[in-house]
């Protein structure tokens, strides 16, 4: 479990994020949702650890991540998976070597059992035969499962997700949205998605916080969402027209 | 800086990643080392020919003057100069390009020091290759300038060998791979720090790839004068 108490980030003496107390369940699919601005990313930034909070604490299973030395820090961001909205692979490595490459950091196994968890991973994320390609050559579906496969080769605790989604088809993008769930089920890992896309709430979404403002305005789940009253959560679910009607 | 050098967290990648910096920074900046120092070595030996055309002046002293020009400013600064805006503007646009893209968030979510993991071995590496590269551009420019005497009537040989064989100090090597070693760390180090902090897209990048060149060569330029001061005066 992940938790987040009281926690302010100020840039230039604008509070981005004000005051957000959260906690996000193991084995669960967590989503924070938001319209553009709304400080999701800087909140998930927070929480990995790629920004320091101005106040407040994060909690990894009860480890205040915040109060860490870099070096206790280190050691929790082994247990760290990140997706990131353009899948954030180096350009300079293949598909394999990107996916082999938290295991060539932070592991001593051989090169075979390397290899043969790297084939694992892009097995389990539906990529065969790309051992060699670069990611330039791959098309945008495929390089957020290569990116969800080199998240989890290091058999990760944590699960983190930045608009997993953005620029892919709808079908591509329920095919990843559905990867992402299986794997936290399977793996019973601490899944914490950003996304402003209302199918991925809809489709997987067990726990659901809805940022508005840089303030965690409304929390719940999929199926409480179509009942709440809030007025700004459901102008952000219903802002399209169709939606609107359907309402 | 000391996020920058500090041990590795893989001796063994660190190893491999120096290995393919020096092939990426070193060797193929080779080409442009051996053409210019060939060409400037030549050009030197026509100029000083042409401006020491003085009955009191040896012909000789040209062949001397070409060697110390060469050993003590052309080699070691104005191919470190040139290193800066090849070696450099790549270290900046490389790292600026991981920035901006999140390649660099990547690795430091996953417990990596990214700037030690990014710019050590590119420091590392610098330091390595290019006392090696400037070596090889004095052994050429003197070359160059052979290649003058001999096809040419600006000088005869033998009197061109017989400066540069002239009160030959190896101080004068020293003193040059010494400045060398140090241009390289400014180098590596300035690039590195400017395509780091690189903040925006694809613009930022080039403005960090400029300010990396533009900055490294005003180091090595001030550098230049402080350690002449320091090693020869």
């Amino acid at each position: 479990m992940i938790k987040v108490v009281d926690i302010w980030k100020y840039f230039d003496n604008n509070a981005i994020i004000k005051n957000v107390t959260a906690s996000f369940e193991k084995g669960k699919t967590n989503l924070i949702i938001g319209q553009s601005g709304s400080g999701k990313t800087v909140l998930l930034k927070c929480i990995v650890g790629l920004l320091e909070p101005d106040n407040g604490n994060v909690f990894y299973d009860e480890r205040n991540f915040t109060k860490m030395n870099i070096a206790d820090k280190q050691i929790v961001r082994k247990e760290l998976g990140m997706l990131f909205q353009g899948g954030a692979l180096f350009d300079s490595l293949n598909i394999e070597e990107n996916v082999m490459f938290p295991l060539n950091m932070f592991t001593k196994y051989t090169k075979e059992e390397k290899l043969e968890r790297v084939n694992f991973c892009l097995k389990r994320v539906n990529l065969g035969n790309i051992n060699h390609l670069y990611p330039s050559e791959l098309s945008g579906g495929m390089k957020k499962r290569a990116a969800i496969a080199r998240a989890i080769a290091n058999n990760p605790k944590y699960l983190f997700c930045d608009e997993p989604n953005s620029g892919l088809d709808p079908k591509t993008a329920i095919i990843i949205d559905n990867l992402i769930r299986e794997i936290t089920k399977e793996y019973n890992i601490t899944t914490i998605i950003n996304t402003h896309d209302m199918n991925s709430v809809m489709e997987i979404g067990d726990n659901v916080v809805f940022m508005y403002s840089g303030e965690v305005w409304w929390k719940g789940t999929r199926e409480d969402i179509l009942h709440s009253s809030n007025k700004e959560l459901n102008s952000f679910v219903y802002a399209s027209e169709l939606l609107k009607k359907l309402k | 800086m000391r996020r920058v050098i500090i041990i590795p967290q893989k001796a063994s990648f660190f190893r491999k990643q120096v290995i393919v910096e020096i092939d990426n920074l070193g060797l193929k900046s080779l080409g442009i080392v051996v053409i210019i120092s060939i060409f400037m070595g030549g050009v030197v030996t026509i100029q000083t020919a042409f401006n020491t055309d003085h009955p009191l002046l040896p012909i000789y002293a040209v062949g001397f003057a070409t060697r110390q020009s060469i050993i003590l400013e052309f080699s070691p600064t104005i191919i470190s100069l040139i290193l800066a805006g090849k070696v450099g503007s790549r270290i900046a646009s490389e790292i600026g390009s991981m920035r901006v893209t999140e390649q660099i968030d990547a690795l430091e979510v996953m417990g990596v020091n990214s700037a030690g993991f990014l710019i050590f071995p590119k420091i590392v590496a610098a330091l390595i290759i290019n006392p090696a590269l400037v070596i090889i551009s004095m052994f050429l420019g003197i070359w160059g300038g052979w290649l003058v005497s001999a096809f040419t009537d600006v000088l005869p040989l033998s009197h061109y060998m017989s400066g540069i064989m002239l009160e030959f100090s190896e101080y004068d090597i020293t003193y040059a791979l010494i400045k060398t070693v140090v241009f390289a760390f400014l180098i590596t180090s300035i690039s590195g720090y400017f395509g780091f902090y690189t903040k925006g897209g694809a613009l930022d990048v080039g403005h960090s790839s400029t300010k990396a060149v533009v900055f490294s060569s005003i180091f090595i330029i001030f550098f230049n004068l402080v350690l002449t001061q320091i090693l020869l005066a």
